[in-house]
C-alpha cells in the first residue's frame, strides 16, 4: 500500500463525504479494482463510519427542563407598562381621570432634583442613597435621580426613578422598580394616585 | 417547529422567562447528547448541557434570528465542552508537538495514554466501546465526528458551528476517520 499514491486515499474521503468529482471516482474505482490494500483500507473506513453511527441515541435526564430553568438568573421585577394596563383596566381608567384632574400630578413633574423617602436608617453620600449593611429598613424607599445601594436589607417595596439600582446579596421583601423615563414616571404616578383613590373605597 | 421557535424566542426576548421552557423542550435531547459524546459521563454532561442552555438565554439578545437557532445553540455547547476537555488536562500545552515523534502532537500523545489493556476493550459491549473509542480521540477529531455522525449534521452547518472554514472541517474529519480506523483495526 506504501506505493500508492496518497490521492487515492483523498479520494476514499472525498467519497465518503459525498462530494467527489465523477473523475475522481473513476479513478478510485479503477484502483480498488487492481489494489486489495486500498480495497481493505475502504472497507475499514466505511465499517468505522457504520461502528460510530451504530452509537444509541442518548436522551436527556428526566428532570433536565426544569433543572435548566431554575438555572436561569431571576427576571428584574419590572412591570411593563401594556401588562399593567392589561391586568387593572379599572384602575387604569381611573388613573386617566385623575390625571387630568389632578395639580398635584404637574406640581410632581420630574425634575432634576435629589430627593429620597426619609426613613430613619438610610445613609444619603451625594446623590447615592445607602442601605447600610446590617440594617433594616422598614418601609418603602423612593429615589428620585439618584442612586439607591442595598447592603442590608428592606421591608418594603423600592423605585428608584432616574437613577441606577444596586444591590448584591440584597433582601427586597416587596417589589423592586426601576422608572427610567418620563413616560413611565407618568404612569408610575398614575398608579400611584389610583391606589390611593381605590383605596378609599376599600 | 421555527415559527413555534421564534415565537417563543420574541417572547423571552420580551422578558417571558417561561416561554424559554419550550426552547429547552425542544433541544435538550441533541445537546444532552452531544455533551455526553464529548465528555464521556452523565454528570459533566447534564452540567456543560444546562450550562449550554443558560448562556443562550442570558446572550439571546445576541442571536441573530436570520440565521439558523440550532447552529447557534451547539456552537455555544460545543465551545463549553471543548474547554471542559481542556480544563480537565491543565499541565499540557496541547498543541505543541511531542519531541521525536514524528509531528505527533500532545493531543495524540494523551489519547494513547488513555488506552486500555486489550483484554478490558475486547469484553465491553457495543455501546461502552462506542464511547470508549470517541473519549480515545483527540478533541479536535471528537467533535467533527460527534457532529457529522452522532449529532448528523451537513458540514456546511459543522464548518458554522466550529466557526472554520469548511476545508478545515473537511481536513479533520478525514483524520478522523483515519484515526477511528487505525483505532479500531489496532494498526
Ligand atoms: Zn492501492
Amino acid at each position: 500500500m506504501s506505493t500508492c499514491p496518497q490521492y487515492i486515499v483523498d479520494y476514499m474521503h472525498e467519497y465518503l463525504d459525498g462530494d467527489i468529482s465523477r473523475e475522481h471516482e473513476q479513478q478510485l474505482k479503477k484502483h480498488l479494482q487492481d489494489c486489495s490494500d486500498c480495497q481493505q483500507h475502504m472497507h475499514q473506513l466505511s465499517d468505522t463510519i457504520a461502528f460510530v453511527k451504530s452509537a444509541a441515541h442518548i436522551t436527556a435526564p428526566p428532570n433536565f427542563e426544569e433543572q435548566v430553568m431554575k438555572r436561569l438568573p431571576k427576571p428584574k421585577q419590572r412591570l411593563g407598562v401594556q401588562k399593567w394596563l392589561r391586568r387593572h383596566p379599572i384602575i387604569v381608567a381611573a388613573a386617566v381621570f385623575l390625571f387630568f384632574m389632578s395639580a398635584t400630578l404637574l406640581n410632581n413633574y420630574p425634575n432634576d432634583e435629589f430627593s429620597v423617602t426619609k426613613q430613619p436608617n438610610l445613609v444619603v453620600d451625594g446623590q447615592t442613597v445607602i442601605v447600610p449593611e446590617g440594617e433594616v429598613v422598614k418601609g418603602d424607599i423612593v429615589v428620585k435621580n439618584g442612586d439607591l445601594v442595598i447592603e442590608g436589607e428592606v421591608d418594603g417595596n423600592v423605585t428608584v426613578i432616574n437613577g441606577q439600582y444596586m444591590a448584591s446579596t440584597a433582601v427586597v421583601t416587596g417589589q423592586i422598580e426601576e422608572i427610567d423615563e418620563t413616560f413611565e414616571w407618568l404612569w408610575y404616578e398614575m398608579k400611584r394616585m389610583a391606589n390611593d383613590f381605590m383605596a378609599l373605597f376599600e | 417547529m421555527d415559527a413555534l421557535l421564534n415565537k417563543r424566542i420574541k417572547q423571552v426576548l420580551k422578558g417571558d422567562q417561561n416561554a424559554f421552557t419550550d426552547v429547552v423542550t425542544l433541544y435538550q435531547h441533541k445537546l444532552y447528547q452531544l455533551c455526553y459524546r464529548m465528555l464521556g459521563n452523565k454528570q459533566e454532561a447534564e452540567d456543560i448541557a444546562q450550562e449550554a442552555f443558560v448562556r443562550a438565554y442570558i446572550n439571546l439578545h445576541s442571536y441573530d434570528q436570520k440565521r439558523k437557532f440550532s447552529t447557534w445553540l451547539y456552537r455555544i455547547a460545543t465551545n463549553l465542552c471543548i474547554d471542559r476537555i481542556r480544563k480537565k488536562k491543565p499541565d499540557y500545552y496541547l498543541d505543541a508537538e511531542v519531541p521525536g515523534t514524528d509531528g505527533l502532537d500532545m493531543y495524540s500523545h494523551i489519547a494513547a495514554t488513555d488506552q486500555l489493556p486489550e483484554d478490558a476493550v475486547e469484553q465491553m459491549d457495543l455501546q461502552d466501546r462506542i464511547q470508549y473509542e470517541i473519549s480515545r480521540l483527540p478533541d479536535k477529531y471528537r467533535s467533527v465526528i460527534v457532529l457529522k455522525y452522532i449529532e448528523e449534521l451537513s458540514l456546511q452547518e459543522i464548518s458554522e458551528i466550529l466557526d472554520m472554514p469548511l476545508g478545515t472541517v473537511k481536513t479533520r474529519i478525514h483524520r478522523g476517520r483515519e484515526a477511528l480506523r487505525k483505532q479500531l483495526n489496532n494498526l
